[in-house]
């Protein structure tokens, strides 16, 4: 038997002390100010126990990576989308292609419950569900060169479950960009410094696209430091261009920003990648990495303490002004990201095997990307929480519900218990140059207040306006790389189903066919958007749920593949390392869908509004939040969209998931009839240690082999 | 002291051009000329041109998450 060396025990019974500290700090504390230390603490101390024990657990008990085997990235070696990449590169890319605005957004959201049962959720389902899924689906796709998890979907279960995985995975990218997009409006509505600052992106982009593809291609390090200076210029002129003559045409009423921003989405779509594209997506790499160690390095050095009560009212009443619904299911849906993110199944099957060194590196890659990410929602559940939660209910309520007045605003959110007077929530809103903080809903604009409390806490209180706007530039800049880039996916997977009738639109390049699907994209996100801004009962209040429930739908498909190639493959006694958090994301997301759809509360359930509102059109009432007999129409329409969609929704996900288990009973019964679509074994020539930092055989290793490893 | 700052800063510009992709090229040149010796080397101006006409085709290459 192995024994640990004492150091070693010392030194994780240590983290575990450290960890369970800042858990017994968190459980305990009531009613009075808790230190956002003891929440890092909690997270560090989990996630290092995780890493160290189950993560590895899993990688050489369960899936047995094997080093001697060679991946995609050095049998199918091209030099260009196949090649071996160091895995502290790697870690980079894959971490900036799967953290985005969602581990931004849903905890902010959710912190309408508490602080607490985001917290929990945020590091239990990390560890559990979202990173474990990101590596298993980077090591079974990675023994599939690097297949996608669609086409995986198809392979390993068959025609009719991979179809339906793939419109669901379709339906939930529109829904994503609207959502997305409804976040940005939101921030920038009337906000003539934010629409001025994020409009000078497009020339700037341009610029750098010029850039790289005249004067200096390939040049990216050097383009994207004079990107960045242009941008933080374009910060700072935005708030002299707010307070001169020109303020008003950037003042723009959400209704127009909905009008530029379907707009941009389509043009940019459909103008080559280098021009806009691609220069864009290095400049909101830069700017994530850069804010995230910014904003890491802020919550350590200022430790803010948390205002926001550990669990509040509407956790077990369901009657949040920010999202209907008690806490579960609905805290678990809209915290996302950072916990458990169907769309991390997409990066980890395509980009990120195709460049992997060793198999051994899953755990870091897979697992370790996704611990950082968690680690970002857990900072935006700090961010959240720090503010007066007065004003964070005030920015985050409908305006149906709290009114357009700060004494209106001041009077029912100190109904809910949540004292703050108008003269604060004025003065909050004049201390970041903007006109009004009152239901600046969507999460971006919360965590951009939080965000600068903190920074200007450690750089002094004058600057408030300016980080607060960092933030807003921060966040709306990755957004719309998302809606140029998703509206892109997007359209692929319509030109490949369409090209399943006609066969033209087969050819991606088929100018007709891509400027239609490219409309058709736009037209349908822009649609949902469009509702979300003229929503009566709040956009976001109505569609952070779909999107939410949509994207751990996705998760489920993702741990449904996962599960049955743990059959297939031979692992049926380890099924339930996937199989629970299977078991636990169909439970949540499909009891919010039922009760998005069969509710009998009106907040929640799509057609007892709907039931509501159109017997009140038929009395010829109206009624509140709606204004007028339109708006009653708008309710009544928006609703019967949105409880259909999360019907349908869920019903493709119980036929991915039914047909899955009707695979992996048909293996454990017949295990003949399965076949496995596994790339044969070749043996590895390289030499790459597996985790961040190399162990003492694995330098010794190095030193024999010949010149694997790339020199620093 | 000196020598440890510079490996710093050369490692941190290792860093950047891997991340980037700006070492691209290079790889890509290092691969040919080791795989195929007699294939045409591309310049980097139409190398560049090739890869983002590769991404056009298929924009799930490099997609970015929520």
């Amino acid at each position: 038997m192995r024994t640990a060396k004492p150091r070693t025990i010392a030194l994780w019974t240590l983290v575990a002390l450290v960890g369970a500290a800042g858990w017994t700090v968190l459980a305990l504390s009531r009613d009075e100010e808790v230190s956002a230390a003891w929440m890092v603490a909690a997270a560090l101390g989990s996630y290092a126990i995780a890493y160290r024990f189950y993560a590895k657990f899993i990688a050489y008990k369960v899936l047995k990576v094997d080093r001697t085997r060679a991946t995609p990235a050095e049998r199918l070696n091209n030099g260009i989308d196949f090649h071996p990449t160091d895995r502290r590169v790697l870690l980079g890319h894959h971490f900036a292609a799967i953290a985005g605005a969602g581990p931004l957004v849903g905890p902010v959201l959710a912190a309408q419950m508490g602080y607490l049962p985001g917290t929990i959720w945020i590091i239990a389902g990390v560890i559990f569900a979202g990173a474990v899924q990101d590596m298993v689906v980077l090591f079974f796709s990675t023994r599939r060169d690097g297949r996608s998890l669609g086409q995986m979907a198809r392979d390993e279960i068959g025609p009719f479950g991979g179809a339906a995985a793939l419109l669901a995975a379709f339906a939930i990218m529109i829904i994503l960009l609207a959502v997305l997009a409804l976040v940005i409006v939101n921030a920038l509505a009337e906000s003539p410094w934010g629409t001025f600052s994020i409009g000078m992106t497009i020339p700037i982009a341009l610029l750098m696209g010029f850039y790289l593809r005249v004067l200096r291609p390939g040049r990216v390090v050097e383009v994207s430091l004079i990107g960045v200076a242009l941008l933080l210029l374009a910060l700072v002129a935005g708030r002299w261009v707010a307070e001169s003559s020109w303020a008003g045409t950037f003042t723009l009423a959400p209704a127009t920003l909905v009008v530029w921003l379907v707009a941009y989405g389509f043009i940019a779509s459909i103008l080559p990648v280098w021009m806009l594209l691609a220069p864009r997506d290095y400049l909101s790499t830069f700017m994530k990495i850069g804010t995230i160690v910014l904003l890491a390095l802020g919550v350590v050095i200022a430790l803010p303490t948390l205002k926001m009560d550990a669990v509040t009212d509407f956790a077990s009443r369901g009657d949040g002004p920010v999202f209907a619904g008690s806490l579960f299911p609905f805290a678990f849906i809209t915290i996302a990201c950072g916990a458990l993110s169907g769309f991390h199944a997409l990066i980890s099957s395509g980009t990120t095997p195709k460049m992997i060194q060793k198999e051994t590196q899953v755990r870091m890659i897979g697992y370790g990307s996704m611990l950082m990410e968690s680690s970002v929602a857990v900072m935006a559940l700090i961010a959240a929480s720090i503010i007066d939660p007065g004003l964070y209910f005030a920015m985050n309520a409908p305006a149906g519900v709290i009114g357009t007045t700060v004494e209106n605003a001041s009077q029912v959110v100190s109904g809910w218990g949540y004292q703050i007077s108008p003269q604060d929530l004025a003065q909050a809103a004049k201390s970041v140059e903007e006109a009004s903080l009152l239901s600046r809903t969507g999460g971006a604009p919360t965590l951009a207040v939080g965000v600068s409390e903190i920074f200007s806490r450690v750089t002094g209180g004058g600057l408030k306006a300016f980080w607060y706007h960092f933030a807003i530039m921060f966040e709306a800049l990755f957004i719309l790389t998302a809606l140029d880039a998703g509206t892109r996916v997007g359209r692929f997977m319509l030109q490949d189903m369409l090209g399943n009738v006609y066969r033209p639109f087969r050819n991606v390049s088929w100018k007709p066919g891509l400027v239609l699907t490219s409309a058709l994209v736009c037209g349908l996100w822009g649609y949902f958007l469009w509702v979300g801004v003229h929503e009566p009962l709040g956009g976001i209040n109505q569609l952070f749920p779909i999107f939410g429930i949509s994207n751990q739908l996705l998760a489920a498909v993702a741990l449904a593949v996962c599960t049955t190639l743990l059959v297939k493959s031979g692992r049926l006694k380890w099924a339930w390392i996937t199989g629970i958090p299977l078991a636990w994301d169909a439970a949540v997301t499909l009891t919010a869908s039922w009760q998005k759809v069969f509710s009998s509360d009106p907040k929640v359930g799509f057609f007892e509004q709907r039931r509501v509102f159109q017997d009140a059109i038929d009395r010829g009432e109206v009624l509140p939040p709606a204004k007028s007999m339109d708006d009653m129409h708008t309710v009544v329409t928006n609703s019967t969209v949105d409880g259909v969609l999360s019907a349908v929704l869920a019903l493709l996900v119980v036929v991915v998931i039914a047909d899955a288990a009707r695979v992996c009973v048909r293996h454990v019964r017949r295990p003949a009839l399965s076949s496995l679509s596994e790339a044969p074994y070749v043996e590895s020539g390289i030499v790459a240690p597996a985790g961040l930092f190399a162990t003492k055989e694995e330098k010794e290793e190095a030193r024999h082999a010949v010149g694997a490893e790339p020199r620093v | 002291m000196r020598s440890a700052l510079s490996r710093a800063y050369r490692g941190v510009c290792w860093y950047l051009r891997e991340l980037t992709g700006e070492s691209a090229y290079d790889r890509y040149v290092t691969h040919v000329r080791r795989q195929h010796p007699d294939a045409e080397v591309p310049s980097r101006r139409d190398f560049e041109r090739m890869r983002t006409e590769r991404q056009e085709k298929d924009p799930r290459q490099g997609f970015r998450c929520c």
